[in-house]
């Protein structure tokens, strides 16, 4: 029997929901990884609070459905413990670039191995229709109805100047790509970034722009700082502009951050010695063959 | 001198704690135990810091006496500011580069110049001279000189030698029988506690005073194997904990009172999600900011019910380096078997402050086994159970997928909004609750000290209760300290108050919430003395205290 990884929750995403094209081509990308031998024991998803997240609840397997705005903090607990697990974030653009950007700016920084996929509907979706960090300027929202007056951030930017190892752009209508771009990520060993343009049947639907204006970058050479910082520059998520899709940046030499946190717990007489020692030295009395600190 | 009080004060910069924990070491190498009181505001250069270091042979100590044997000065403001503490008796070595008109000079500064020692050595020609003074032999001295001061050690020695003999043997103090025990402060006994109770990772923010935990828990890493991080903020922290244990390390985090308001969003994450987690919340006067390096008792009410909802939570009150070393530990086991979060609340006198630590009569607390699920069936991370608590697994776990949910949830982890699951999840919650107090609700949740007979207790928690025995054991009174706060243990703590007329509780708060705790409970307090001004009572101050609201 063909395993769907679909749990029984009834899904409750509009129809024309971007988040189902998210769903089903991470769905497709982990039982592809499965048939290359890495076990999906070994993968957890991590998500915040938004629609977004509500694929914790759809994805068969390990999840923590976290709180807004924190998925990073909670995946960066499970990887420290467990560097050998894949863990996934799936975050909103409200939730992460908004009520969470501190831990995603320290998340690439410290360039820890999560899968941080953003889901950029540009609105707050579940909350029924706020601007968020990436709507466009001048956006009429239920909380800005007569428009912002701020201009967007722009995360790509934002997340090469903070040390993203891999920075990429998707889009819910290019599901082939979306596909690679996810499998690249999860491959990937570092901080992998995606930002994926995902509509919003119900607040803010740019099926006809982004059909319009986005493009499947080919050619660029992603090792290129400041070729990926260009094209990252080319749309401000609110000037008319072409959208590049696909992975601007990519570097491999950078240090790992959960690198240092291998080492295996101690057994309990490792434990009992260890603190033996430790108290023992604050009185003077050092044990046989230990320097002291 | 049986009981023995010395003052070391100074600038800040100038070494006043290491100097301090020094002479306690010399002092607990002669078999003597020692209560150091360490007084510093948060600044980094100049101001004044001192500690106050008493010494009994071979007794338990935790508190101070209004005046001091000896006075150690570094600087003229010590001599200013601790006036009142003298006795005639009292001996004076100062610092004669820095301080005018002391009977007992020495040219400490001058002398670390001489011996090409850095400034801050100066303080080792104080040790000496103060070992020099009460008779303390010189190769007991460098015995501990060599141990604590290894870098640069030989020109340590040559300055505190130089200090030695430049004062005449005032007294000499006798040795006690007992073999040195450990200085701990109270910060390294909570995380040497947490250690031996199969501690896996540590989070934390800095934030004074619990700081010190941060600190020895990531400089001893080495030898322990512990993960310790430093996050970007306390919101990080208490999420990336439970990240942890989700993945099976227990974890601990530990904060003071304004980064634990950052943490309640997250500790309400962990009653929705069960997933365990230890608090170690060292207390400060607030609110806010407040007063960073003095000590107060002002978070319990938050303690007991920070984070929105209802869920059950342990709250421990340790308040000698044992109870911290034992309750640390305790409360890590009893996270994990109630998946509950658990906190250990101490204050700064408790985390600071330096102790001798009795080892062999400090309960040792190791890892307790989980029990398994039903491996004949799939499994469900919030099965239901009689008393609440579902078979925990931890990811990875091969065959099954793990599911934790901030939402209201079935017993899968997903997500629910159906009212008989709401119902149902609320009450699988709750049902923990007669179970854990079963747990906790017995005779050494409460400790009862001084006279167990008397008809007048002093009650007290946390650091508090030290000084509160010893007072009540000098005025014949019964001392309460309840260490378990939550869930209440009222069978213990009856028992203890049993055959009490009268109540006066000591706190270091404004409204004395221990009493209103108490009174919640069917116990009602009859007398407060309350203390907010951060500092902490003399044993002759509360005494007074005392005799004016029983007289
Ligand atoms: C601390 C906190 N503040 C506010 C909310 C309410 N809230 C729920 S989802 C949401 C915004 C969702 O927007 P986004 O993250 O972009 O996700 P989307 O629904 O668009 O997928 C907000 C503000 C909350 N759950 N927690
Ligand atoms: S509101 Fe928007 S994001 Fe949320 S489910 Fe509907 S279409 Fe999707």
């Amino acid at each position: 029997m063909k395993r769907t990884l679909i749990t029984p929750a009834r899904n409750t995403w509009c129809p024309g929901c971007g988040n189902f094209a998210i769903l089903h081509t991470l769905r497709d990308v982990l039982l592809e990884r499965e048939r290359e031998g890495h076990s999906l024991e070994q993968t957890v998803l991590v998500s915040g609070i938004g629609c977004h997240a509500k694929i914790a609840d759809y994805l068969d397997i390990n999840s923590f459905y976290a709180i807004h705005g924190r998925t990073i903090p909670v995946a960066t607990g499970i990887k420290l413990a467990h560097p050998d697990l894949s863990v996934i974030c799936c975050a909103g653009d409200g939730d992460c670039y908004a009520e969470g950007l501190d831990h995603l700016v320290f998340a690439a920084k410290r360039n820890i191995d999560l899968t941080m996929i953003v889901h950029d509907n540009r609105v707050y979706g579940l909350t029924t229709g706020q601007y968020t960090p990436t709507s466009p300027l001048n956006f009429k929202g239920r909380s800005t109805p007569g428009g912002t007056h701020e201009k967007p951030l722009n995360p790509l930017a934002l997340m090469l100047a903070s040390g993203a190892t891999m920075v990429s752009r998707a889009y819910t209508r290019q599901l082939d790509h979306l596909r690679g771009v996810l499998a690249e990520g999860m491959a990937h060993r570092g901080f992998a970034f995606i930002d994926v343009l995902q509509i919003c049947a119900s607040f803010f639907d740019m099926t006809g722009y982004y059909n319009e204006h986005t493009y499947l970058l080919s050619g660029n050479d992603p090792s290129d700082f400041w070729e990926a910082w260009k094209i990252a520059r080319e749309w401000d998520y609110s000037t008319d502009a072409p959208i590049a899709l696909g992975t601007l940046y990519r570097s491999s030499g950078e240090p790992v951050y959960d690198d240092a946190y291998h080492s295996p717990p101690q057994s309990q007489t490792e434990r009992d010695a260890a603190v033996r020692a430790l108290i023992d030295r604050k009185a003077g009395r050092l044990p046989p063959g230990v320097k002291d600190a | 001198m049986k009981d023995f009080s010395v003052l070391i004060g100074g600038k800040a910069g100038e070494g006043i704690n290491r100097a301090g924990f020094i002479i306690g070491r010399i002092l607990a190498r002669m078999g003597y135990r020692i209560a150091m009181y360490y007084d510093y505001p948060s600044l980094i250069r100049g101001g004044h810091n001192f500690a106050i270091i008493r010494a009994i042979p071979d007794t338990a100590v935790a508190a101070h006496h209004t005046t001091v044997d000896c006075i150690l000065a570094l600087d003229q403001n010590t001599v200013l500011l601790h006036g009142a503490r003298k006795t005639r008796d009292t001996v004076v070595i100062a610092n004669s580069d820095a301080v005018k008109d002391e009977t007992i000079g020495v040219p400490i500064q001058t002398i670390a110049r001489e011996e090409g020692g850095l400034p801050i050595m100066a303080n080792a020609g104080l040790i000496g001279a103060f070992c020099g003074a009460f008779g303390i032999s010189w190769d007991h001295a460098a015995g501990v000189l060599r141990e604590e001061m290894p870098r640069d050690v030989e020109i340590n020695l040559a300055i505190a030698r130089r200090g030695f003999d430049a004062v005449p043997r005032n007294a000499t103090l006798p040795a006690g029988k007992s073999l040195e025990m450990p200085l701990f402060t109270g910060n390294e006994a909570i995380g040497l506690g947490l250690l031996q109770a199969g501690l896996d990772a540590y989070v934390a923010y800095p934030m004074t005073p619990s700081s010190g935990i941060l600190h020895y828990l990531a400089e001893t890493a080495p030898e322990t194997g512990l993960k310790v991080v430093h996050p970007e903020s306390e919101i990080a922290v208490m999420l990336m904990a439970q990240g942890f244990a989700y993945a099976g390390s227990r974890t601990a985090v530990g904060t003071s009172g304004g980064g634990f308001c950052l943490m309640t969003e997250g500790l309400s994450m962990a009653g929705m999600s069960e997933v365990p987690v230890v608090v170690v919340l060292s207390q400060r006067p607030g609110p806010s900011t407040g007063v960073p390096t003095y000590s107060a008792q002002g978070d319990l009410g938050f303690v007991l019910s920070a984070g929105q909802g209802e869920f059950p939570r342990f709250v421990c009150a340790p308040g000698t380096v044992e109870q911290a070393f034992e309750w640390s530990g305790r409360a890590l086991n009893l996270s994990w078997k109630y998946q509950v979060p658990s906190f250990v609340l101490v204050d700064k006198a408790l985390s600071e402050g330096i102790y001798s630590f009795d080892d062999a009569n400090a309960g040792r607390i190791r890892k307790e086994p989980l029990p398994a699920p039903d491996p004949a069936r799939p499994y469900r991370r919030y099965a239901d159970a009689p008393d609440g608590i579902s078979a925990l697994l931890t990811v990875p776990f091969p065959g099954s997928v793990i599911k934790v949910n901030s939402y209201a949830h079935d017993e899968d982890g997903l997500t629910t909004e159906s009212p008989e699951t709401i119902a149902w999840l609320t009450e699988k919650r709750m049902r923990k609750l007669p179970v854990m107090v079963r747990e906790i609700d017995r005779p050494d949740a409460v400790v009862v000290a001084g006279n167990p007979d008397a008809a007048t207790a002093v009650l007290a928690w946390g650091a508090t209760s030290g000084i509160c025995s010893e007072v009540a054991a000098m005025l014949d009174l019964r001392m309460v300290q309840p260490l378990v706060l939550s869930p209440f243990p009222q069978s213990a703590f009856s028992g203890a108050c049993a055959g009490t007329d009268r109540i006066v509780a000591v706190e270091e708060n404004a409204t004395g919430q221990l009493a209103r705790l108490a009174a919640a409970h069917g116990i009602p307090v009859d007398n407060q003395i309350l203390r907010y001004d951060g500092r902490p009572f003399s044993i002759e101050e509360l005494a007074g205290r005392l005799a004016e609201v029983l007289s």
